[in-house]
């Protein structure tokens, strides 16, 4: 099965990335962007095949290393 | 007496001969001495205090310190930590604490989101560590920051506070606390902090980079960190 994780800064953690890129897509000339947030994708191999447990094995990586969750969310889809 | 440190060493830290070097070199006559703890140790010896050095340990892959937290030298350092034992995270080692939860927070990308080189001032705070005991609060020293990810986070910042857990805090050279003297965007100002215990702290200045004069401007106000620890083992104040 496949792990798909996607991580993304806790709403009121700053992202100067996320803002640095507002700012150029303004100077190309993209008006109405409201802002912009970047997070990170992960993509898991697992040998398991019961969607439930490999879940539970993804979220266990993410609370342990994946994420920081001081100041990351994280959301977990499975393929 | 003789007191010996331990500096822990993970591929890509940078700042370990340095930190080994003040506390096996230029505190030798204080009765200091020291030795490399390779990261794929699982066990410290006889060491008395630990320094968790800077760099960017195994390249800093997935977050600053992620990986190394989690290296298998680092239940022998949280072992240490939870018996008393002093340990300090200078930069790299600061965010490496933070990962592996000896320390409250997280650091992310300065809000200028360049790495920043230069010297800079912090005040002492808070409760005496065996880090910072021999400074007085209240006084601030040069110490020099070189960091992309220093930006500190805290999700309960007031209560880190209240219990004077923030021990140096970046401030101008008259010692004032403003949004100038402020290098990353840190929350409060905040350069450095320790422990519930106090026993563990971390900070993104690097006190080994300000301990000789040959070394220029930076003064030698590191050297105090270092001499804290000596002091502290000596009255036999920790484990």
């Amino acid at each position: 099965m496949k792990a798909k994780v996607y991580v993304t800064l806790k709403s009121g953690v700053l992202d100067p990335q996320g803002q640095a890129v507002g700012r150029t897509l303004g100077k190309l000339g993209y008006e109405g962007v409201k802002g912009v947030r970047i997070g990170k994708f992960v993509e898991i191999e697992l040998e398991v095949d019961d969607p439930k447990l490999a879940e539970e094995q993804v979220t266990k990586m993410c609370d342990e290393l994946i994420a920081n969750t001081v100041m990351e969310n994280y959301r977990v889809e499975i393929d | 007496m003789a007191h010996h440190f331990g500096v822990i060493r993970f591929p890509g830290s940078n700042c370990d001969d340095d930190a080994l070097h003040i506390v096996d070199t230029v505190l030798a006559d204080r009765g200091s001495t020291g030795e490399f703890l390779w990261h794929k140790e699982t066990s410290l010896g006889q060491v008395d205090a630990l320094v968790v050095p800077g760099g960017f340990s195994y390249g800093d892959y997935l977050r600053a310190g992620a990986m190394a937290a989690h290296a298998p030298i680092m239940e022998a350092v949280i072992a240490f930590a939870k018996s008393g034992g002093p340990v300090v995270g200078i930069c790299n080692g600061f965010q490496i604490l933070c990962e592996a939860g000896l320390l409250e927070g997280a650091l992310t990308r300065n809000e200028s989101l360049r790495f920043i080189c230069k010297d800079i001032f912090c005040r002492i705070e808070g409760r005496p560590t065996p880090f910072s005991k021999s400074l007085p609060a209240g006084r601030h020293v040069g110490m020099p920051i070189a960091h992309a990810e220093g930006c500190y986070r805290h999700p309960d910042v007031e209560r880190l506070e209240g219990e004077s857990q923030v021990i140096f805090r970046y401030c101008d050279a008259e010692g004032g606390v403003t949004a100038e003297a402020n290098p990353n965007g840190s929350i409060n100002n905040i350069a450095g902090i320790c422990n519930a215990a106090g026993n563990v702290v971390g900070l993104m200045p690097h006190p080994e980079r300000a301990c000789e004069t040959v070394l220029g401007a930076g003064g030698v106000a590191g050297l105090a960190l270092f001499e804290s620890v000596l002091e502290t083992l000596s009255s036999g104040a920790t484990r």
